[in-house]
C-alpha cells in the first residue's frame, strides 16, 4: 500500500523562535556609527565650552551682584558689560539651542529610513528574519533612547551656564525660549523632532526632502506650542490677590499671567464704562489725576481684579505635562512610521 | 511542496497593472528561470513572493503554504535584490556579521570560506568592491542563511560573462550540496537554456508560460511543409507561431500531453524538436492569450508521495 499524505510543512510545525531583539543593538550601532558618535561628541564638545565660558560668566554675574551701590558709576559699567558682552554670546548660543532639536531631528531621524529606501538597501534589510517591523522597532528605539539621553544630558549643562541670565535679562521659567530648554522639556523636544525625523522619512523617502520637512514641521509644532498651547495646559490658577507679582514690574520669581479681568460688585463683569473712566485717571505718560492708587480706586468702585497666571512654583509640573504630551507624540510617531514600514511595501 | 504557490495574483501601481491574474506552482527542487522582457512584471512577482509588496489582488504563498512575508517565510528564504543592495559603507565582514545578526541561523564558517575563495577582503568596504564582487557577496550572504529557497533578481545583468559562469557555479554548488530551490530572473533567457530545469514566462504583466523545461519542449514541434497547405493544416493545430517563406511554412504546434513524435505528422510535412529559446521568443511574440498552457496547479497540488 502507498502512503500518501500531505506535503511536509516544517515551518508551522515547527514554533519559530525570532531572532532575539538584543541582536539589533549591534546592528544599530555599526550602521549608525556617525550619529552615535558624533551626536555625542559635538554635543559634548559644545559642554565643554558651556562650561568654561559658564564658570567666566558664574564669576562675573557674582560680582555685578555683589557690588554696591548699584547706582554707581562703577556698578553700572559691570552692569553694562555684562548685559553686552556677556548675554550677546549667551542670546546666540539660546537661540542655537532652540534650534538644536530640529537640527537633530533633520540630520539623526529623517534619515534613519529615508537612506534604507533612497539607496535601495531595505530590499535586503527587510527580507532578513529578524522582520521588517521588528527591525524598525528596535533601530527607532534605541536611536531615539541615545538620541534623548544626550540632549537631556547636554542640556542640564546649558541649563547651569544661563541660570545668571534669567534674572538678569528680564526672562522667567516660563519666557518662551527658555522654557523649550529648560528642565526636561530639551530631550522631550529633541526626542519628538525626531520621531518626527524618522516618520517624514519614511512618509516621503526621500533624505532631503524628509530633512525639509522635518524642520518645517517642528518649526510649526514650537510655535503652535510657544503661542497657542502652553498656556493651556491645565495648571493655571485664579487669584484676586494683586501680590502674586509680575505685573508691572519683573523679577525672575513671577509668575506668567495668563489673562486679567475685572468684576463689579456681587461679582458680575464690571461695566466697561467704569473701568474707562477709572483708567483715564491714570494715563501711561504723565501723573495720576488723583491721590489715589490704582488699587484703591477699584476699591471705591468695588471693582475686583482677577488673574488667571502659573505660579513659577509650578515650572515642574509645566515641564512633567510638556513633556508627557510629547512623549506620547513621539510614541504616535513612531508607530506611524512602523504601521507605514508594514504597509507601505515597495 | 511548492516552493511558490500563487493565485490569481495581481499588483497595480496607479493604473498600471505590473502584474495581473498570475496563478502558478512552482515545485521544490528546481532552478526556475523567470523570463521576460523589461517591465514585463518579474521584480513585481518576486517582490510579492518575499513580502517587499503587497498583492491588489489574490494571494502568494511559499515554501508549502506560508503566507509570503510571514516569519517562517523570511526564515526560510533568501533574497538577493536586483542590483545586489549593500550598505556601501560597510565591510564585507560587517556585512557578514550584520546578516548574521538579523537571522536566527547564519553559517559563518562557510561564509568566510567563501569570500577567502573569491578574493574578498573582509575589510574591504562593499561599496569598494567590483560589481561581480558585489553580487558574489551577496550572493554569499544569502547561501550562509541556508535558505530552502533563493531568489535572485537579475543577478547576472551586471556581471562580465567570466563572473556571470563563476556566480552560476556558486547557485548549482548550493542546489547540489543543499537540496535548495532557486528562483531567478533574467531578461535573457540565453544564460540559463542550459541550467534552468523549470520556466516561467512573463510578458507585460501577464503570465505566458510556466513549466518544467523537459515538459514544454516536448510538449511542441516545429511542423515544416508546402506553404500553400500551412493554412489548411493551422487549423487542425494549436499553432503557437507561423513563419511562411516563399515554399515553405514553419508551424510551431503545440500537442498537449501526448507524445509528440506520435502526434500526427500531415502527408509531405516534417516535424522537428524545438529549442527552449525559440520556444520562449515564439511565446514573447504570440498575440493572443488563447494558446497558452495554463499553469498547472492541479498536478503539482496534488498529494506527494514521501519517502517509503
Amino acid at each position: 500500500m502507498t502512503v500518501l499524505t500531505m506535503p511536509a510543512q516544517p515551518a508551522q510545525d515547527i514554533k519559530l523562535r525570532p531572532v532575539p531583539w538584543r541582536r539589533m543593538a549591534w546592528v544599530t550601532w555599526r550602521q549608525h556609527r556617525p550619529t552615535l558618535i558624533s551626536l555625542p561628541a559635538v554635543l559634548g564638545a559644545v559642554a565643554v565650552f558651556l562650561w568654561i565660558a559658564g564658570l567666566k560668566i558664574h564669576h562675573d554675574y557674582a560680582v555685578l551682584t555683589a557690588c554696591h551701590p548699584f547706582s554707581s558709576n562703577a556698578c553700572q559699567t559691570l552692569n553694562s558689560n555684562f548685559n553686552s558682552t556677556d548675554w550677546t554670546m549667551a542670546n546666540t548660543i539660546n537661540i542655537f539651542m532652540n534650534l538644536t532639536p530640529a537640527l537633530i531631528g533633520a540630520f539623526a531621524g529623517a534619515s534613519v529610513l529615508a537612506r534604507e529606501l533612497e539607496t535601495g538597501t531595505y530590499r535586503y534589510a527587510w527580507t532578513q528574519g529578524f522582520g521588517r517591523e521588528r527591525w524598525t522597532i528596535a533601530k527607532l528605539a534605541l536611536l531615539a533612547v541615545a538620541v534623548t539621553a544626550a540632549a537631556g544630558a547636554f542640556s542640564q549643562v546649558f541649563v547651569w551656564f544661563f541660570q545668571p541670565f534669567l534674572a538678569q535679562e528680564d526672562l522667567t521659567v516660563f519666557s518662551a525660549t527658555v522654557f523649550a530648554t529648560h528642565g526636561i522639556a530639551f530631550a522631550a523636544w529633541t526626542l519628538v523632532a525626531f520621531a518626527i525625523g524618522a516618520f517624514a522619512g519614511m512618509l516621503i523617502r526621500r533624505i532631503v526632502p524628509a530633512m525639509a520637512a522635518t524642520l518645517a514641521a517642528y518649526t510649526g509644532l514650537a510655535l503652535a506650542t510657544w503661542l497657542f498651547l502652553r498656556e493651556h495646559y491645565p495648571l493655571a490658577l485664579v487669584t484676586s490677590n494683586p501680590n502674586i507679582g509680575g505685573i508691572g514690574s519683573f523679577n525672575v520669581n513671577d509668575p506668567w499671567v495668563l489673562s486679567t479681568w475685572y468684576t463689579g460688585p456681587g461679582g458680575k463683569p464690571a461695566s466697561q464704562s467704569t473701568l474707562n473712566q477709572i483708567f483715564a485717571l491714570f494715563p501711561n505718560n504723565g501723573a495720576p489725576r488723583v491721590k489715589e492708587t490704582l488699587a484703591q480706586e477699584f476699591a471705591q468702585h468695588g471693582i475686583t481684579v482677577w488673574f488667571r497666571y502659573i505660579p513659577v512654583s509650578r515650572f515642574w509640573p509645566m515641564q512633567f505635562v510638556e513633556a508627557g504630551w510629547l512623549l506620547a507624540l513621539s510614541v504616535l510617531l513612531i508607530a506611524a512610521t512602523v504601521w507605514l514600514v508594514r504597509r507601505r511595501a515597495a | 511542496m511548492n516552493v511558490i504557490e500563487t493565485s490569481g495574483l495581481g499588483k497595480r501601481y496607479g493604473r498600471t497593472w505590473a502584474l495581473r491574474e498570475c496563478t502558478l506552482a512552482v515545485p521544490a527542487g528546481h532552478l526556475t528561470a523567470l523570463v521576460g522582457p523589461n517591465g514585463a512584471g518579474k521584480t513585481t512577482l518576486m517582490n510579492m513572493c518575499v513580502g517587499l509588496a503587497v498583492p491588489t489582488a489574490g494571494t502568494a504563498s511559499v515554501l508549502g503554504g506560508q503566507p509570503a512575508g510571514s516569519p517562517a517565510a523570511l526564515d526560510g528564504i533568501a533574497f538577493v535584490a536586483q542590483d545586489a543592495p549593500l550598505y556601501k559603507n560597510l565591510s564585507a565582514g560587517d556585512m557578514l556579521h550584520l546578516t548574521r545578526n538579523l537571522n536566527r541561523g547564519f553559517d559563518r564558517p562557510y561564509a568566510q570560506a567563501r569570500l577567502a575563495e573569491l578574493g574578498i577582503p573582509l575589510k574591504k568596504k562593499a561599496g569598494k568592491l567590483s560589481g561581480g564582487q558585489q553580487a558574489q557577496l551577496a550572493l554569499t550572504l544569502a547561501l550562509a542563511r541556508r535558505p530552502r529557497l533563493l531568489i535572485l533578481d537579475e543577478p547576472l545583468a551586471m556581471l562580465d560573462p567570466l563572473a556571470r559562469q563563476d556566480f552560476m557555479a556558486t547557485v548549482m554548488t548550493a542546489m547540489a550540496d543543499d537540496g535548495v530551490s532557486v528562483l531567478l530572473s533574467s531578461h535573457a533567457l540565453a544564460e540559463l537554456e542550459r541550467v534552468a530545469d523549470y520556466l516561467i514566462l512573463l510578458s507585460r504583466g501577464q503570465l505566458r508560460v510556466a513549466g518544467e523545461v523537459d515538459d514544454l519542449l516536448a510538449s511542441h514541434r516545429v511542423l515544416t511543409g508546402p506553404a500553400a497547405e500551412s493554412d489548411e493544416y493551422a487549423g487542425q493545430f494549436r499553432v503557437i507561431q507561423a513563419r511562411r517563406a516563399a515554399a515553405q511554412a514553419h508551424l510551431l504546434v503545440r500537442a498537449d500531453g501526448t507524445d509528440p513524435d506520435s502526434g500526427p505528422v500531415p502527408p509531405g510535412w516534417e516535424a522537428h524538436p524545438i529549442s527552449l529559446e525559440e520556444l520562449v521568443m515564439a511565446y514573447l511574440r504570440a498575440p493572443g492569450d488563447a494558446e497558452l498552457p495554463g499553469p498547472s496547479l492541479t498536478q503539482h497540488n496534488e498529494p506527494t508521495e514521501v519517502a517509503r
